[in-house]
């Protein structure tokens, strides 16, 4: 239980104000001019999806697991050409459409999660908004340009096993 | 509309009447006012429906169900990774601990167990979820009262948990991190460091807001003696958490049940307070604030090293069963019931969320209170609209 | 009057003192605004409050008052009309009355009555009206509540800082708030006339009883509950949009400031330094500079003032009405009858 404080509590709440003034004055607010100067968001943080085209083999999966369903892709097989001299032509799955609805996304990282492939990445860019909702469907060369500002992995505590 | 009961059918023509009488005659007794659902004093939109005669409140309601978002019915067509992300959004505030019972539920039906370094983990982050809910609590108790300043200073310091949480998780208010065997990663370098600074910052916040807001002798004045809930109407209406403990029910799920986390690992006081007013709870929640940095400090120490997930399936079915699973989350008490029948989504899952239980004291509660005296109840009784409506 | 180089026809120096008027209300409350509400409330929250209209913010009122004008002007369907939209001005009229009486320097007020804080005081309670009726006039359940908590507060108010300004009557002797400035400034306190005798010294209960009835009777925290803003959204002003808000949130520190400058005036000497230093003896013998001096010592005083009242604004939460009443009632009113009490016998017998 608290005691009676000595001075009386009405006073100790002016000192605190005056304290926080004097601390904001003499060691600057805690707040950021955003937009004149920005805060680094974490590695970790998740701010917009990157696509690795090489890597995605249209397999759908991260379409499926999306609880939004703001993935759309589409795909067709066609044959490549064999890997040695002399081989069969192979089927590989070309991907037409990788499109991510940003106006749904509900930035919960499943898809990136769960690509087999290591297609899809995490960016920490956020600065993306737009004037018209539409124009928050990034389609498949604008997931390519972000994964130039995807960082790489940070390094793990004492005591993690590599996976 | 069809769907409400007699009474609440009653129950809102008699408001509209009340409103109609109003408008034409000057009535001198029972004025009907609407608290919300867009009002600055509820956390989001309640509507409370209030008979007051002059000041005095001789009759209240709340109606809640502006926010209901269906989660129930959404669980059914999910899968168990997309159902963890829904679920952080449901008591917004303390982000994490949403997850944590769904995710136990579902490894009891699993019959697997997380390992010892992702049980470590996981508890650190649900106390942090559990700071950084209470420290706006705290803010939101000023703005309530009167007093524009410590809301500032909350969020301030709020912010340092945040960013915490989004360098572990990569979210600030929706980590998704937990999932059935363990969690997502592993800790960043560096992490365990900077928890460490920040808990000693909280412990600062704490210290400012006693001498501030709960020193003030207003603010005492406007708090102790109103909302007196006695232990034994609490139980009856279902309160939990620290509503349940300022009425001097000596009741934490954290220490009392034995569940795949490390609270037990940790050397910490469960806070009771024998009055039972609005004072007391949030008095506790304060101290309660302050327990959470010594458990978080404590298991710092002690996360052991180890693999952070135990070996699951890729594509994850959790077998037939049901389970239930609940724990002392920032608002309450906060449970599970997941119904499953080996697909890769849950069958059913029942969600019980503190505050619903902890409003339906309201009609009991704003019995004869003055009008002021409806937001200190309101405030201390602590509520998150989401968590309401679900 | 003064003698000045050129003859000013009486239009011309009514024109003057009009102009005088707006500045001497429209000023402070400017200052007050920028300096306590956006900065000080910023810097004591640990945030920097607004930076982007001018320099360091410092234009950010003019972009308020634009951009509250260009507003919708609103008007409940049920509301009484032509009531309505009086309200605000009568709150702002009691603001310009009040500064009328108040002296700026040995030559530089706009009138010198007799009777001034009498009629200070009188005057003081005409926004009391305007709240009253914005209140009942809103059609509206949450601001009849915040208009009749006003009527309730601003009312029991009243009687304490009546109370607390006769001590300084008393002791000055005369109702004149311009021999009351100049008593200050030429008296001694025990026999030592270092520093004049402003009140704020023998009058210390009587300072604190008014400082305490003011921020009552602008209904700020901890007394503002016919706004209590997370109850009643903004009690009685919460039905006025555009320019009338824009009436009511000026009168709001325009009131401030100008209670600040009476304070000052009463208690702590108002446009005057002690005479002594300059070797003065009465009013006539005042230096000319002293009309520019004074009103910028009485600035500065009045900043002072209201940096106190708007720190315990930010500070402290707010009072229940019952707890307000009985304060005013059972606390201050006492008080204040035996600070009259008190200070009548040590006029008489010292």
């Amino acid at each position: 239980m608290p005691d009676k404080p000595k001075v009386p509590g009405l006073f100790k709440g002016l000192g605190v104000t005056l304290g926080i003034l004097k601390d904001t004055v003499v060691d600057g607010a805690n707040t950021v001019q955003y937009p004149h100067e920005k805060e680094a968001p974490p590695i970790r943080a998740r701010g917009v999806i990157a696509l690795h085209e090489g890597n995605c083999t249209a397999c759908m999966l991260c379409a499926r697991s999306c609880p939004d369903w703001c993935i759309y892709i589409e795909g067709h097989k066609q044959l490549a050409p064999p890997r040695r001299a002399g081989g069969k032509p192979r089927q590989v799955n070309h991907l037409d459409r990788f499109d991510i609805d940003y106006a749904l996304c509900m930035y919960c990282g499943i898809c990136v999660e769960v690509c087999p492939f290591d297609a899809l990445f995490w960016s920490p860019e956020y600065e993306y908004s737009e004037p018209k909702i539409a124009d928050l469907l990034h389609d498949k060369e604008k997931l390519g340009e972000w994964m130039e500002t995807v960082p790489e992995a940070p390094e793990l505590e004492a005591g993690a096993q590599k996976k | 509309m069809t769907s409400l009961s007699d009474r609440q059918q009653l129950s809102y023509i008699a408001s509209q009447a009340a409103d109609a009488r109003l408008n034409v005659e000057l009535e001198t007794e029972g004025m009907t006012l609407n608290i919300g659902p867009q009002h600055p004093a509820t956390h989001g939109t309640l509507r409370i429906i209030c008979r007051l005669d002059g000041e005095q409140v001789i009759w209240a309601e709340p109606s809640a169900g502006y926010m209901h978002r269906g989660y129930e019915k959404l669980t059914e067509v999910r899968t168990f990774p997309q159902v963890t992300t829904l679920v952080n959004r449901i008591d917004w505030l303390g982000s994490f601990a949403n997850e944590v019972p769904f995710i136990l539920a579902s490894e009891k039906l699993m019959e697997i167990e997380a390992p010892e370094r992702a049980q470590v983990i996981r508890t650190i982050l649900f106390e942090l979820s559990r700071i950084a809910n209470v420290s706006l609590f705290l803010g939101d108790l000023g703005v309530q009262m009167g007093a524009i300043t410590p809301v500032f200073l909350a969020f301030r310091d709020r912010e340092y948990v945040l960013n915490l949480i989004e360098g572990a998780t990569g979210g600030r208010f929706h980590p998704n991190f937990d999932r059935i065997g363990g969690l997502k990663d592993d800790l960043p370098k560096g992490w365990i460091e900077e928890t460490r600074q920040v808990m000693v910052k909280l412990r600062g916040f704490c210290d400012i807001i006693e001498d501030l807001l709960f020193g003030n002798e207003i603010f005492q004045s406007r708090m102790r003696g109103i909302g007196i809930i006695p232990a034994d109407v609490a139980k009856d209406y279902g309160l939990s958490g620290a509503n349940l403990r300022a009425s001097g029910v000596d009741y934490d799920l954290r220490r009392d049940q034995d569940i795949a986390m490390a609270w037990d690992k940790a050397d910490w006081k469960v806070w009771t307070h024998p009055d039972g007013d609005a004072w007391a709870r949030c008095w506790v929640r304060l101290q309660e604030t302050r327990e959470s940095c010594k458990i978080v400090e404590q298991l710092l120490d002690q996360i052991p090293a180890g693999p952070i997930m135990t070996k699951v399936p890729r594509i994850i079915k959790v077998p037939e069963g049901e389970a239930w699973v609940s724990t002392e989350n920032p608002l309450g008490e906060m449970g599970y019931y997941v119904v499953s029948k080996g697909d890769l989504g849950p069958f059913r899952v029942k969600i019980r969320s503190a505050s619903f239980n902890n409003i339906s004291i309201v009609p009991w509660a704003l019995q004869g209170v003055y009008v002021p005296d409806i937001i200190t109840i309101l405030a201390s009784l602590y509520f998150i609209l989401g968590d309401i409506d679900r | 009057m003064i003698q000045l180089a050129i003859e000013i026809p009486y239009w011309g120096q009514s024109l003057l003192r009009v102009l005088g008027g707006l500045v001497a209300v429209l000023l402070p409350a400017g200052a007050i605004v920028y300096l306590f509400l956006f900065k000080m409330m910023s810097f004591m929250q640990s945030r920097l409050g607004p930076m982007e209209a001018g320099p360091y913010g410092s234009l950010q009122l003019v972009a308020e008052v634009g951009k509250w004008m260009q507003k919708e002007d609103l008007a409940p369907d049920a509301a009484d009309k032509s009531i309505f939209k009086i309200a605000p001005i009568v709150v702002l009229l009691s603001t310009f009355l009040l500064v009328v009486v108040i002296p700026f320097g040995p030559d530089a007020l706009f009138t010198d009555f007799e009777v001034g804080i009498f009629y200070a005081l009188a005057v003081a309670s005409i926004s009391v009206l305007g709240i009253l009726i914005a209140g009942w006039a809103s059609a509206s359940k949450y601001s009849l509540l915040g208009g009749l908590r006003a009527a309730g507060q601003l009312i029991a108010y009243e009687l304490p800082m009546v109370l607390a300004v006769i001590g300084v009557v008393i002791q000055a002797g005369t109702m004149n708030l311009q021999q009351i400035v100049v008593a200050q400034n030429t008296g001694e306190i025990f026999g030592w006339g270092g520093i004049g005798n402003p009140y704020i010294f023998t009058q210390f209960i009587g300072f604190l009883i008014f400082m305490i009835a003011v921020q009552a009777e602008l209904t700020q925290a901890p007394f503002d509950m016919p706004i209590a803003e997370s109850e009643l959204v903004s009690g009685y002003m919460t039905e006025y949009s555009g320019f009338r808000f824009l009436i009511f949130f000026i009168a709001e520190f325009a009131t401030a400031g100008v209670f600040a400058l009476l304070a000052s005036v009463l208690f702590l000497g108002g446009w005057g330094i002690p005479f002594d230093w300059f070797g003065w003896t009465t009013v006539d013998s005042v230096d000319n500079w002293m009309n520019i001096g004074g009103p910028l010592i009485m600035f500065t005083k009045m900043l002072v003032l209201t940096f106190i009242i708007m720190w315990v604004r930010f500070s402290f939460p707010r009072f229940r009405e019952d707890q307000l009443q009985t304060f005013a009632w059972k606390v201050l009113i006492p008080l204040a009858l035996a600070n009259t009490a008190v200070t009548a016998i040590f006029k008489v017998v010292f």
